[in-house]
C-alpha cells in the first residue's frame, strides 16, 4: 500500500501529458509528414509554423489581444471584488444574502445565452470589437468568483486585526491598502489566478465580441482550422503557444492554488 | 464566526461590483426575455407573441433530445470526475518538492484556452494522424469519432475527464491538507483501517469543498460548448449536440430569435433549479 501511493498521480499526470505532447511533437513536423507518415518523433524537424505565426501580424496580434483583454479583466475584476467581498465579510446589510447569491447565480448563466445580447448591447455602446468589450464581458463570471474567493480569505482574518488598527487611528482607505491587503496578499492571488484563468480559456463571448482589431489569439486558430483545411502543423504550433501563458502564472502561484478554494466558504 | 456589525453604508462597497454585473446580466437578459415573447420578421419589426415560443420549445422533439444528451454528459462526467479526482488527491504526496511539480502538471489542463483542449484533441484523437486514433485502432477496435456516435462519445467523455478531473483534484486535496495531523496520529493509535480513516475522518473534512467541486463541474459541464463544438461539431449527425450547442445553432445559425430566447430562458432557468437542488441536498447532509 504505502510503495503503490506515487502510481496513481504518476499514471495521472501520464494521460494529462500525452495530448499535449502530441500536440508539441505536431507543431515541430512539416505538413508533408504530418500527412504522409505517423512517427513519435519529428523525423524532419522544422520550426517553419512558429515563423509563420510570429512574422503574421494577423496571428502574433491575436496574443497580443487575448493577453490585454485578460489582464485588464482580472484588475478590473479584483479591484472591484475587494471592498465587496470586504463588505460581505465584515457587515450586515440590506439584502447581502440575496445579493451574495445573486451574483453567484451569474457564474451560472450558460454564455451561450448570453452571446447574442451581448454582441448587440457593446455594439449599442460602440464597444465592439475592443479590448475593454472583453473585459468587461468576462467580469459577468469573474466578478462572483472573485468576490467568493476574497471573501473566504477575508473572513479567515480575525475581526480584532480591524479594530485594533481604528483603535490606533487609522484610517479606513490606509487601513484597507497598508495593513489588510497585505494580511490577504495570498488570497488576491488565488482570486486574480482564477480571473486569469477562465478569461483566458474563454472564447464563446470573446470571438462573439471581436471582429478585427481585438480578435482573441483562440479565435485566429478557429478560422485558419476552417477555411484552409489541413493546417495541422501551424494549428498546434498556435495551440502550443497558448498554453506557455498558462504554464507561466501557474508556476508563479503553485503554492497557493491549493488554498484557492478551500478557504471558500458557500 | 465572530457576528457581523450592520452598517448600511456597505452598501456603497459593493456598489462597483453590482454596478458591474447588472450591465452585463441584466441588460442582455432583459433583452433575451423581450424576444422570448416576441415574433419578428426582420426590419427590428416586432410582434407579440406571449408564451407560445415557451410551449413549442417545452414541447419540441429536439429539444428534449438535447436536454437528455445533456443530462447523460453531465451525469457520466461527474460519476467519473468526481471519485477519480479524490482517490488522485488521496494518493499525491503530502509533503515535499513532489508537491509542487504534481501540482503544476496537473493545473495545466485547466489553463489552455477551451478552443485549443478541442482541437488537441482532434488531433490527438483522428484515427489515422492521431495517437490515440492510431492506438486504439492499432488494438483492433473500430474507432473514428467523426462518424461513429459511440466514438464520438467516449472521445468527448475522455476530453471532459482529461481537461476537469484536476479541478476536483485541486480542490480535494486543498480539503485534505487542511486536516491537522493530530486527527491521523490518533486514528493510528486506535489502530484504525485506511477505510475508516478516509470514511470518519478524510470525507467529512472534504465535504465542503466537495460541494463546491460538483457544483462547478456540474455547471460548467451543463453550459459546455466550446470544446465538443471544436472536436465534433456536434456530429456525427446530432448525437454530441448538447443544449449550449444547440442553442447557438438556433440562435445563430438559424436566427430563430424567437425560440432561441425562450430556449435560453428555460435553459438559465434548468441549470439554476439543479443547482439549488445540488447545493440543498448537500447542505442539508452536513447538517445532519
Amino acid at each position: 500500500m504505502r510503495k503503490a501511493t506515487w502510481l496513481a498521480p504518476t499514471l495521472y499526470i501520464l494521460f494529462l501529458m500525452l495530448p499535449i505532447y502530441w500536440l508539441v511533437i505536431m507543431s515541430f513536423k512539416t505538413t508533408n509528414e504530418i500527412l504522409s507518415v505517423f512517427t513519435l518523433w519529428p523525423q524532419d524537424f522544422t520550426l517553419e509554423n512558429y515563423e509563420k505565426i510570429f512574422t503574421d501580424s494577423t496571428w502574433y496580434n491575436g496574443y497580443f489581444n487575448s493577453l490585454a483583454y485578460v489582464l485588464m479583466n482580472t484588475v478590473i475584476a479584483v479591484t472591484a471584488a475587494l471592498p465587496a467581498a470586504y463588505a460581505f465579510s465584515r457587515y450586515r446589510f440590506l439584502g447581502d444574502k440575496h445579493l451574495f447569491f445573486w451574483l453567484l447565480t451569474n457564474r451560472m448563466a450558460p454564455p451561450a445565452v448570453f452571446a447574442l445580447p451581448f454582441f448587440q448591447l457593446y455594439s449599442a455602446v460602440n464597444l465592439f470589437d475592443t479590448h475593454i468589450a472583453v473585459a468587461l464581458a468576462h467580469t459577468l463570471f469573474n466578478i462572483p468568483l472573485a468576490v467568493w474567493i476574497l471573501e473566504g480569505f477575508m473572513s479567515g482574518v480575525p475581526k480584532e486585526l480591524d479594530e485594533t488598527a481604528y483603535v490606533d487611528g487609522y484610517p479606513f482607505w490606509r487601513f484597507f491598502l497598508r495593513i489588510f491587503m497585505p494580511t490577504i496578499a495570498a488570497g488576491i492571488g488565488v482570486a486574480a489566478f482564477f480571473c486569469f484563468m477562465f478569461s483566458w480559456v474563454e472564447l464563446l463571448l470573446a470571438k462573439t465580441l471581436t471582429s478585427v482589431a481585438a480578435k482573441p489569439i483562440a479565435a485566429t486558430m478557429t478560422r485558419t482550422a476552417s477555411t484552409s483545411g489541413y493546417e495541422l502543423g501551424l494549428l498546434a504550433a498556435a495551440g502550443t503557444l497558448t498554453i506557455i501563458p498558462g504554464a507561466f502564472v501557474i508556476y508563479f502561484v503553485r503554492n497557493y492554488i491549493a488554498k484557492g478554494f478551500a478557504l471558500g466558504r458557500v | 464566526m465572530a457576528a457581523k456589525t450592520h452598517n448600511p453604508k456597505a452598501w456603497l462597497f459593493v456598489l462597483p461590483v453590482v454596478i458591474l454585473v447588472a450591465f452585463n446580466a441584466l441588460i442582455p437578459l432583459m433583452t433575451v426575455v423581450n424576444y422570448s415573447v416576441q415574433e419578428t420578421f426582420g426590419d427590428n419589426v416586432f410582434f407579440w407573441e406571449g408564451v407560445g415560443w415557451f410551449e413549442q420549445v417545452l414541447h419540441s422533439e429536439r429539444f428534449h433530445a438535447s436536454l437528455l444528451r445533456q443530462l447523460t454528459f453531465t451525469g457520466i462526467i461527474l460519476a467519473i470526475e468526481v471519485p477519480l479526482g479524490v482517490a488522485i488527491a488521496l494518493t499525491m504526496p503530502k509533503k515535499g518538492p513532489w508537491v509542487s511539480v504534481c501540482l503544476v502538471f496537473m493545473a495545466m489542463p485547466l489553463l489552455i484556452p477551451w478552443n485549443v483542449v478541442g482541437a488537441m484533441w482532434n488531433i490527438f484523437a483522428l484515427p489515422d494522424l492521431g495517437l490515440l486514433g492510431r492506438a486504439i485502432n492499432g488494438m483492433g477496435i473500430d474507432y473514428n469519432f467523426t462518424q461513429q456516435p459511440g466514438s464520438a462519445w467516449f472521445t468527448t467523455i475522455l476530453m471532459d475527464v482529461w481537461h476537469w478531473t484536476s479541478l476536483v483534484v485541486l480542490l480535494a486535496y486543498a480539503g485534505l491538507r487542511s486536516i491537522p495531523d493530530a486527527y491521523y496520529q490518533a486514528a493510528k493509535i486506535d489502530g484504525a483501517s485506511s477505510w475508516a480513516v478516509f470514511r470518519h475522518i478524510q470525507l467529512p473534512k472534504m465535504k465542503r469543498v466537495l460541494t463546491i467541486a460538483i457544483l462547478l463541474r456540474f455547471m460548467d459541464s451543463f453550459m459546455i460548448y466550446t470544446e465538443p463544438f471544436v472536436l465534433t461539431g456536434g456530429g456525427p449527425g446530432n448525437s454530441t449536440t448538447f443544449l449550449s450547442i444547440d442553442l447557438v445553432k438556433i440562435a445563430l445559425g438559424q436566427f430563430d430569435l424567437g425560440p432561441a430566447a425562450a430556449m435560453s430562458l428555460i435553459y438559465f432557468l434548468i441549470v439554476l433549479l439543479l443547482s439549488w437542488i445540488f447545493y440543498t441536498l448537500m447542505m442539508r447532509n452536513e447538517a445532519q
